[in-house]
């Protein structure tokens, strides 16, 4: 059991926890990510490492209510029963900052995908090396941690699908007109919107970094649930990832396998919804 | 004396195949008492050449026979740490059973049965002995809570070390936990190994992934000595068109969906994908283990398996029982590829029929297609149960010296690293409960001499 500090909502369908994990995060490089599970039969949710405090050694998640697990895991109040980590590898910049001294960096975050960026962003500053960060959502409310982005980018650009704030628009529409600018970039969000941005990028031939969320069942290499194909090879998202060279994923075939359990996922929301407004635990 | 064995107690096929409760309900004291009259005690028992853990097995039995069932236990435990769990999954027919003068003529004798029989009546009446050596001051990390890891903990705290081991899962057991099903090995007994070490005093630390929580040059330095049984690693596949579909899995998946998150529990929160018909391919323990795993879901299953039933490799008992269950058996047959609709779903396979040629040198029989055979079938889910290939993740940071296949590279149970020592599937490939256990107990003898 993990002690839960607190799990707060911070937009209309997303929340943020605070947990006492300090051989979690220890060792944790941003771009690694965690299996958290509410209770014991409740299913392993991966989420990517959103910020730690390694003196105290608490650990931050940022998520979105997707489903019936996160809609679960909105309601766990004191006590999470696992968090496995850190998983996978880490961000290949904040691994070798080294050999990014000297290059200009672009994140790109899309909606909740702010979450794993944000550590990213946070650990170059702390490295010596600032960089960019264009951050999309589709209105003002789903952009989350305005406050703490800023802090640690060195230029913030803001862009909404309905204009509600920043440039009206899409991360493309931004990036696009700034390409030129950049040696690398790191894109974060909705499988589609990291899709596009690869789009984009290969046309100019700028480097691009993307992190692959696809079903998890152990996080561990044993299951080879999280199949992403990768040069027209399957990689193992959450041993060989989550972290992978955008231009080479198959973006396709991921957007399709998300669907897997649609269906079962549905049936299971129905039920759960039912059960959790009448025990509201 | 009988030359038949006396037939355990199982449940009845059209009733087991809508449940997950055990299968077989093991001997009641008259039937085990029987079963072990039926035992000659050979005075050079072969028996015993086919244990790989040379369990005294006509003295066990003798003892049966004379109603002493904790001197029993004992001399199965002087050799087998999990007899309740390898009574269940041994391949005895391959082993002990293989080799017992009685079958020559007739039914050997059902010695798992009667290993498990003794186990079974030891839980029920805390036989196990918690008693353990005054403590040694040595502290030793296990990487992975499988049988192997488990096993060797439990020798070492015994023995005075003060043990911890590290797991990646929220469970302990390894593949007794996520692989082998509640029907074969119920998750009690697995649980329950696990609370006796947590009384010998071992520490179990869930949630770890060794070679990023902490790596083993890490490890190396906390503790006196370091363990790694971390199994046999990642799901193979067989690379053919269509394999990244939805609804194909590999068996690893399926399994642990079951058996670690309960997905056949209506509590569970771990979805399971309700297909119509399943197309498992393999012969193994593994495929086996998965095909039976669906047709409690109520799916239409089938095993495909390219050799033929002489060679499946599962053990026999398995086979009669998943045959008993209606599994449905598409042997000398192999997939060509798979179909898919525009959403990427299964919708069938191509499949090619399988000549089988002259064993070769590992004795295995070749397999050729016969191409003229090529056909359709229509299946909505398809799981593959291909073995293995080693996974390096717990070896991150520490240049252990691995053999050509990949796997960790061991002499009398240590490695290439200094106080490392490894050993179940982690060092032979994906093989049996029995021998990692075994690996478990040499490595622990070996670390006892290097350190005391
Ligand atoms: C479905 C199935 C059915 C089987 N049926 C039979 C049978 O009937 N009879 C039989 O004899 N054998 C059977 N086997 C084989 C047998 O289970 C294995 O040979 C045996 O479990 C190997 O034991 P082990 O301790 O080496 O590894 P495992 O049981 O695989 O345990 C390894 C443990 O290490 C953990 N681990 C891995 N990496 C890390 C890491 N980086 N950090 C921390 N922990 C880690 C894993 O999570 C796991 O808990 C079966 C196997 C499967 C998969
Ligand atoms: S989640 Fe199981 S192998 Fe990656």
């Amino acid at each position: 059991m993990y002690k839960v500090l607190y799990n707060n909502k911070i937009s209309s369908n997303s929340f943020e926890m605070a947990i006492e994990a300090p051989l979690v995060i220890e060792k944790a490089i941003p771009g690694q990510f965690v299996i958290v599970m509410s209770h014991e039969d409740s299913e392993r949710i991966p989420l990517t490492i959103y910020d730690y405090d390694k003196e105290k050694g608490i650990l931050y998640l940022i998520y979105q209510v997707v489903g019936g697990s996160t809609l679960e895991l909105s309601y766990v109040k004191n006590e999470l029963f696992s968090v496995a980590g850190p998983l996978g590898n880490p961000n290949e910049i904040c691994a070798n900052i080294n050999e990014f001294k000297n290059k200009r960096i672009v994140y790109v975050a899309g909606g909740v995908g702010v979450a794993p960026v944000y550590p990213q962003v946070k650990y170059l500053k702390e490295h010596g090396i600032e960089v960019d960060v264009i951050y999309g959502a589709r209105n003002i409310d789903l952009l989350l941690i305005r406050d703490k982005i800023e802090k640690v980018a060195k230029n913030m650009y803001y862009v909404t699908d309905d204009g509600s704030f920043g440039e009206k628009g899409f991360v493309t529409t931004v990036l696009e007109k700034r390409i030129n600018d950049y040696d690398i970039c790191v894109a974060i969000g909705p499988v589609i919107m990291m899709k596009s941005v690869c789009e984009l990028t290969k046309k100019y031939n700028l480097q691009t970094i993307v992190s692959m969320n696809p079903l998890m069942v152990d996080g561990s290499g044993m299951c080879g649930a999280c199949r992403c194909e990768v040069d027209g090879k399957p990689k193992f998202a959450c041993i060989h990832g989550p972290e992978f060279d955008g231009h080479k994923v198959n973006f396709d075939l991921a957007l399709k396998r998300m669907n897997i359990y649609h269906k079962e996922e549905m049936d299971k929301l129905f039920e759960m919804e039912k059960r959790l407004h009448k025990e509201e635990y | 004396m009988s030359d038949s064995k006396v037939k355990g107690r199982v449940q009845e096929p059209n009733v087991r195949v809508n449940n997950f409760n055990e299968v077989e309900l093991g001997f009641n004291d008259e039937e085990a008492h029987l079963e072990a009259s039926r035992c000659l005690n050979c005075p050079k028992p072969r028996c015993m050449e086919g244990c790989p853990v040379k369990i005294q097995i006509p003295k066990f039995i003798k003892a049966i026979k004379d109603n002493d069932l904790k001197l029993a236990y004992e001399i199965i435990t002087e050799s087998s740490s999990l007899p309740a769990v390898c009574g269940r999954v041994c391949p005895q027919e391959k082993q002990c059973e293989k080799m017992c003068v009685k079958g020559l003529k007739g039914d050997a004798i059902s010695i798992g049965s009667l290993e498990r029989y003794v186990a079974d009546v030891a839980m029920k009446n805390d036989y196990a002995s918690t008693a353990k050596k005054e403590s040694n001051g040595k502290k030793v990390a296990i990487v992975g809570a499988g049988p192997a890891g488990l096993t060797c903990a439990g020798d070492l705290a015994k023995n005075g070390f003060s043990v911890t081991i590290y797991e990646v899962l929220h469970k302990a057991g390894g593949v007794l936990t996520y692989g082998i099903p509640e029907f074969r090995l119920p998750k009690s007994i697995v649980q329950k190994e696990v609370e006796s070490l947590k009384k010998l005093g071992v520490e179990i630390l869930t949630d770890v992934p060794v070679g990023n929580a902490i790596t083993i040059p890490e490890l190396q330095d906390k503790y006196d000595a370091v363990f790694i049984g971390s199994g046999a690693g990642l799901p193979k596949f067989m690379g053919i068109d269509g394999e990244d579909a939805n609804g194909v899995f590999s068996a690893n998946e399926i399994l642990t969906r079951i058996n670690l998150m309960g997905a056949y529990k209506s509590l569970s929160k771990t979805p399971i994908k309700k297909a119509k018909r399943a197309y498992i391919i393999g012969g193994g323990n593994v495929a086996m283990d998965a095909v039976r795993c669906l047709k409690r879901l109520g799916i239409e299953t089938h095993l495909m398996y390219r050799r033929s039933e002489e060679e499946l490799p599962a053990r026999k008992m398995e086979v009669e029982h998943a045959k008993e269950e209606g599994i449905i058996f598409d042997l000398l047959t192999n997939p060509v590829r798979i179909l898919t609709d525009d959403n990427n779903n299964v919708i069938g396979m191509e499949v090619v029929n399988m000549i089988l040629g002259e064993a070769g040198e590992d004795g295995r029989r070749s397999v050729s297609e016969d191409e003229s055979s090529k056909h359709v079938v229509d299946c909505d889910m398809v799981v593959m149960a291909l073995g293995t290939s080693p996974n390096h993740e717990a070896l991150k940071n520490s240049n252990i010296v691995l053999t050509e296949r990949g796997l960790i590279s061991v002499e009398n149970s240590k490695t290439s690293l200094d106080n490392v020592y490894a050993g179940g599937d982690a060092v032979t490939g994906a093989a049996t409960v029995i021998l990692a256990m075994e690996a478990g107990k040499k490595a622990a003898n070996e670390i006892i001499n290097a350190l005391l």
